[in-house]
């Protein structure tokens, strides 16, 4: 993107100073995420560990959009993992974090599955086939409670194991310790999210959601392409299901409901799928907003009615997102300064 | 078996558009598609000869789009069979035909709107630039991106469209915008090109810069095949000609003979004025 810079010393100068800033961005970011948890009140730590967990399940969801497909089974995909993942180390003794790749695998291959009746629908019909296949994921495990519980679900999931190597010694029972574990899982699988989007892959997943028959025409498999989008979205969706499984210790068919689901739409609505990093934008502010704020005022029992309002006016003031906040800002200050300029300029 | 004969029958008289009997590059034989009740396509043949710059014209509804959507794959034909470089193609997917190369433009600027211009041909080149899924995850197919990219500068270029690279198609004329549309289909690499109503909208000067085009095209060694109302292009532009009407073959040949045949005048004008048309011959 052509931004004017005040002076321009070559172009290979100016790039190297937008990666340092840039790189410099991701650093105070990381500092700032690192000292985060030592702020917060035990139940705020424990908050911010679902956050993190939350971030990659809402970033996963907006790779599926990329296509322009949105899925309303997202959050069962979820489930998905952390069922296979607590099943893997509850009945198989599968450690951990091997369980937890196993079980995102195993919400890929769900997903795989599933594209080949998804994909002969699109857009509001493939919505609702999503939500029915969510669904009928949901009911056997409703139904068939020898593996899964039923509908108390799973219970006591085998915790991440602590590390303990004379020294040093972590304890994942801790919600300190277990958000930077996630963090670290969500940084790493949010790179490779974003890897994905700038490289071809992405152009293609964009290609087919404005224009699929043009893209079919000059040799795009827009089914396979629309089925990579879903199963690479699943995999990261498992993972966040492998965090939350082990890390709450218990999984139920209703944590995966369509109610929830409907969180992931309005952190997504309401922070824009325009770019990267509007529905991380997205989650962060409205759990900031729900958990911290709004408990903080007590007002516990009006929370969802004030939640509703919030989409509400975001989707009216804000239609693109609290994404499109930041560039209509910084338009309006380059517009108030240059007119400040030529303001001192006549005043000169 | 009736209908076999007649479709056999037809073959020969297909390939009077090239006495050399030289394989055609793409044919139909027999080709019907129905909606419902509705007989779109009926019982069509053509062929096209490689090289060639094949028309397809007949008035409106005649079926034209309707072939070219089962030619290009979108439907399935409800009977009859395409042929591409003898291999029977009928029914595949749109991407698999493209891959073997054939390749069709749509109606009108058919565009991925949203991205820069050579964005959109980026897109075009997406059987030349493959790679693993890993490769592009860690970087590792930069080199065939390059390449693809210079590619895509290249089809920028002989459509004289290189100095808008980086311009969204939105902000694109009309004019531009069809051009642009040539050039995502040209960075396929197809062997042969459908183009659908290359001419609709646009002015004289237009079309006669989009002729000149469609014949480099063409000098580039592809065979394009044509949807076009604009008579005065068809005509011009053309070796072959093949008049559709009421979904079915009315008369083939080069443009001096569909010119002047009655029936392609009695399609065009109606049969009331195709009596007296029919009296002056």
């Amino acid at each position: 993107m052509p931004e004017p810079t005040g002076a321009t010393p070559g172009p290979g100068t100016g790039r190297r100073i937008r990666r340092i800033a840039w790189q410099l961005r991701v650093v105070f970011l990381f500092a700032a995420l690192a000292v985060l948890p030592y702020l917060l009140s035990y139940s705020q730590q424990e908050i911010a560990v679902l956050l993190v967990i939350n971030v990659l399940l809402v970033s996963s969801y907006r790779l599926l959009t990329l296509t322009g497909e949105w899925s309303l089974g997202h959050v069962v995909i979820m489930g998905v993992g952390a069922y296979a993942s607590a099943l893997l180390t509850k009945r198989l003794g599968v450690p951990v974090p091997l369980s937890m790749l196993l079980g995102a695998s195993m919400a890929a291959a769900t997903a795989a599955i599933l594209s080949f009746p998804l994909f002969r629908m699109k857009g509001f019909y493939f919505l609702i086939g999503s939500f029915a296949a969510g669904e009928i994921i949901r009911l056997i495990w409703k139904r068939f409670t020898d593996p899964f519980g039923g509908p108390k679900g799973l219970k006591r999931i085998d915790p991440f194991p602590d590390i303990d190597t004379g020294f040093l010694s972590i304890d994942f029972y801790e919600p300190v310790n277990y958000y930077f574990l996630a963090l670290i899982v969500v940084s790493a699988s949010l790179f490779v999210l974003y890897r994905i989007e700038r490289s071809r892959i992405g152009l293609t997943f964009h290609a087919i959601h404005w224009q699929d028959r043009l893209a079919e025409s000059v040799g795009v498999d827009t089914f396979r392409y629309r089925t990579l989008a879903f199963v690479i979205a699943s995999f990261f969706a498992g993972i966040a299901g492998g965090l939350y499984a082990h890390y709450v210790g218990a999984v139920n068919p209703t944590r995966f409901s369509v109610d929830q689901m409907v969180y992931v739409l309005v952190w997504a609505i309401v922070g824009g799928t325009a770019t990267f990093y509007g529905p991380i934008l997205g989650v962060v502010v409205l759990t900031v907003i729900n958990e911290i704020v709004l408990r903080a005022l007590g007002l516990d029992t009006a929370r969802p009615l004030i939640y509703g309002a919030i989409l509400i006016l975001s989707v009216l003031y804000l239609p693109n997102g609290l994404e499109s906040l930041g560039p209509r800002l910084r338009t309006r200050w380059q517009r108030w300064r240059s007119g400040s300029a030529a303001g001192r300029r006549e005043a000169a | 078996m009736a209908a076999l004969a007649q479709r056999f029958g037809r073959g020969p008289q297909g390939s009077r558009v090239n006495p050399q009997n030289e394989r055609p590059i793409l044919e139909a034989r027999g080709l019907t598609r129905r909606f419902g009740g509705l007989v779109a396509v009926n019982d069509f043949s053509f062929s096209v000869r490689a090289g060639a710059i094949h028309g397809l014209i007949g008035p409106n509804g005649a079926g034209k789009t309707t072939t070219f959507n089962v030619i290009s794959g979108f439907y399935a034909p409800t009977a009859g069979q395409v042929f591409f470089r003898g291999l029977d193609i009928s029914g595949r997917k749109t991407s698999a035909l493209a891959a073997m190369g054939l390749v069709r433009t749509f109606q009108g600027s058919t565009l991925f709107q949203e991205f820069s211009v050579l964005d959109n041909v980026r897109v075009g080149r997406h059987l030349g630039a493959r790679a693993g899924f890993f490769r592009r995850l860690l970087g590792a197919d930069r080199r065939s991106e390059e390449k693809a990219d210079a590619q895509a500068q290249e089809t920028l270029a002989f459509f004289g469209l290189e100095d808008l690279a980086d311009e969204p198609v939105s902000n694109l004329p009309h004019g531009h915008q069809r051009m642009l549309g040539l050039a995502v289909a040209l960075a396929a690499e197809p062997e042969v090109l459908l183009l659908d109503e290359p001419f609709t909208g646009m002015n004289p000067e237009e079309t006669g810069r989009m002729m000149t085009l469609v014949q480099g095209i063409r000098d580039r060694g592809v065979t394009v095949m044509l949807v076009e109302h604009d008579m005065r292009a068809v005509m011009n532009l053309c070796d072959v000609i093949t008049v559709m009407n009421f979904g079915a073959l009315l008369v083939e040949g080069p443009p001096e003979v569909v010119r002047n045949d009655p029936a392609v005048i009695e399609a065009y004008l109606g049969s009331a004025t195709a009596d007296g048309a029919g009296d002056a011959a």
